[in-house]
């Protein structure tokens, strides 16, 4: 490995630590707007014009909080809790693409920080280690809302990790690879994966939302019967890790969504341009849909009410993995029929 | 650094973890230092170049079955006073028990310094990713392979059938 190459690779991670982070805070302001509008009131206006400083107000609201830690906690667990959050939310950034070869210095400069051949793989790992963030952090807090709240999580993240896996499954099938940059030019131009695996993307956009513990199912941090959910007993910045963590992986899932489904950086007609152009435009494009993903999410979150434990299990269970499991095998058999196995 | 500085720190690591798994009181910090474990010898996998295997080995075992162990863990909450009372005799099994253990590792790690440094060196070099990991898996290790997907069905089967509700007790 080259110097430069090094170098380029540490600009990349760093640009997209401050852009996920970024996005992040904006996110906080974007959904109390839209909250706002559908329920017909102004949302925040008073930081700045529009209230635009908002984030960063709160931002520093959370910093000035005394930090507080319960006497009966397990201290390094409830510390430790709120990073892990954190770094799973940001690591699965490292292998999206993020557009096309960007020609920079007189070097092309690829828009991906680590082309694994596994990389849908390393997403999943990813997501599986995830719950220990809130696992560990509900049960140091010893309070017993918290310890609640992270069972739930957990269990909920659990049963809705299989039918997520297995929906995905059909991407790779169609793909024939596992590498997220693969399945990202196999979709090129508007050869999207969602007008072929419709269902998996349903199933996948469902299961997304159980990961993320946001509304239907954000259960984990159900106000009315759990306080505040596995971040009962935190407070200052490490309850803003929380918080700011779950608007992280809210990004990032948009982005393996639109990565996965609907063709990542590749936009019709995009034959027309080449070199810089070409870049600057998929990432526009892929921006777009991210913003897009991102938005249906918090519309969905201010539209429709929370599920009940059971039903949810049921819907994880029961509905869920067996649908995926079919949409699995029919898709098994058409790839083995076109490829002449059968 | 070359790859032997690394493998040895990495396997030191791993060493180390372990013990802590054993050592620590607290069965909590325990599965915690498993986990961490698990992630060193992930990385050992990819040293290998074996990338599939690293990930499968972090999202089947750091990733379900150890979150598995955590819950049931959580929910037990054992503490100091739950402790079960360690008699003499259960001391002196567990000795026994152990000291055989220890024997059949020993036995087992004798070959590998017999045959010397080359039992580590994968043949091939990308001996773990996924398409030469498949093409043996569904060639020479076919009839293994699909046995032990049996197996897997079957527990599960078994699993739900221990824990359905008899509907005996429930009327």
């Amino acid at each position: 490995m080259d110097t430069a190459m090094l170098i380029e690779k540490s600009a990349l991670v760093l640009l997209l630590f401050l852009i996920s982070l970024g996005v992040a805070a904006y996110q906080t302001y974007f959904e109390r707007k839209l909250a706002a509008w559908i329920q017909d009131r102004v949302g925040p206006d008073r930081a700045g014009p529009f209230g635009i400083l908002q984030p960063i107000a709160d931002g520093t609201k959370m910093f000035l909080k005394e930090d507080f830690i319960p006497a009966k906690a397990d201290k390094w667990l409830f510390i430790i809790g709120p990073g892990i959050s954190m770094f799973t939310a940001l690591i699965t950034s490292s292998v999206i693409p993020w557009g096309t070869n960007l020609n920079l210095f007189g070097r092309d400069i690829s828009l991906q920080v680590a082309d694994f051949n596994i990389g849908i793989l390393f997403v999943f790992g990813v997501v599986s280690i995830g719950v220990y963030g809130i696992m560990i952090g509900g049960w140091a807090s010893n309070n017993k809302y918290s310890l609640y709240g992270a069972i739930r999580a957990s269990s909920q993240m659990i049963s809705y990790e299989l039918a997520m896996g297995i929906s995905a499954i059909t991407i790779v099938m169609l793909t024939g690879s596992l590498s997220l940059n693969d399945i990202v030019q196999s979709q090129h131009g508007m050869n999207w994966n969602i007008f072929y695996q419709p269902l998996a993307f349903f199933i996948f956009f469902i299961t997304s939302l159980a990961e993320l513990n946001r509304a239907p199912f954000d259960l984990p941090e159900c106000e009315s019967e759990l306080i505040g959910g596995y971040h009962t007993e935190y407070s200052s910045m490490k309850l803003g890790l929380y918080l700011f963590s779950e608007y992280t992986s809210m990004f990032v899932s948009s982005a393996i969504m639109a990565v996965l489904f609907f063709g990542g950086y590749n936009f019709p007609g995009m034959d027309a341009f080449s070199g810089n152009t070409l870049a600057i435009l998929s990432i526009a494009a892929f921006a777009l849909k991210i913003f897009l993903f991102i938005f249906v999410i918090m519309w969905i979150r201010w539209t429709i009410p929370r599920f009940r434990f059971d039903q949810l299990m049921h819907l994880g269970w029961k509905v869920l993995i067996p649908v995926a499991i079919v949409n699995m095998l029919i898709t098994g058999l058409v790839v083995a029929w076109n490829q002449g196995w059968m | 650094m070359s790859l032997q500085m690394i493998s040895v720190i990495l396997g030191s690591l791993t060493i180390a973890s372990g013990l802590m798994v054993v050592l620590s009181k607290h069965p909590i910090r325990s599965v915690i230092y498993l986990v961490i474990t698990f992630f060193f010898i992930s990385a050992m996998y990819i040293l290998m170049n074996a990338q599939f295997l690293a990930i499968v080995n972090m999202i089947v075992y750091a990733g379900a079955i150890m979150v598995l162990f955590l819950f049931v863990l959580m929910l037990l909450n054992l503490n100091k006073e739950m402790e079960p009372e360690t008699t003499r005799m259960s001391l002196f099994t567990a000795v026994i028990a152990g000291g055989t253990l220890f024997l059949v590792m020993i036995t087992a790690l004798r070959d590998t310094f017999q045959y010397g440094k080359g039992y580590v060196q994968v043949p091939v070099q990308d001996a773990g990713l996924v398409e030469q990991l498949g093409k043996l898996l569904f060639s020479k290790y076919l009839v293994p392979f699909e046995i032990s997907s049996i197996l897997f069905i079957a527990a599960m089967v078994g699993a739900v059938l221990l824990a359905k509700r008899e509907k005996q007790i429930i009327d």
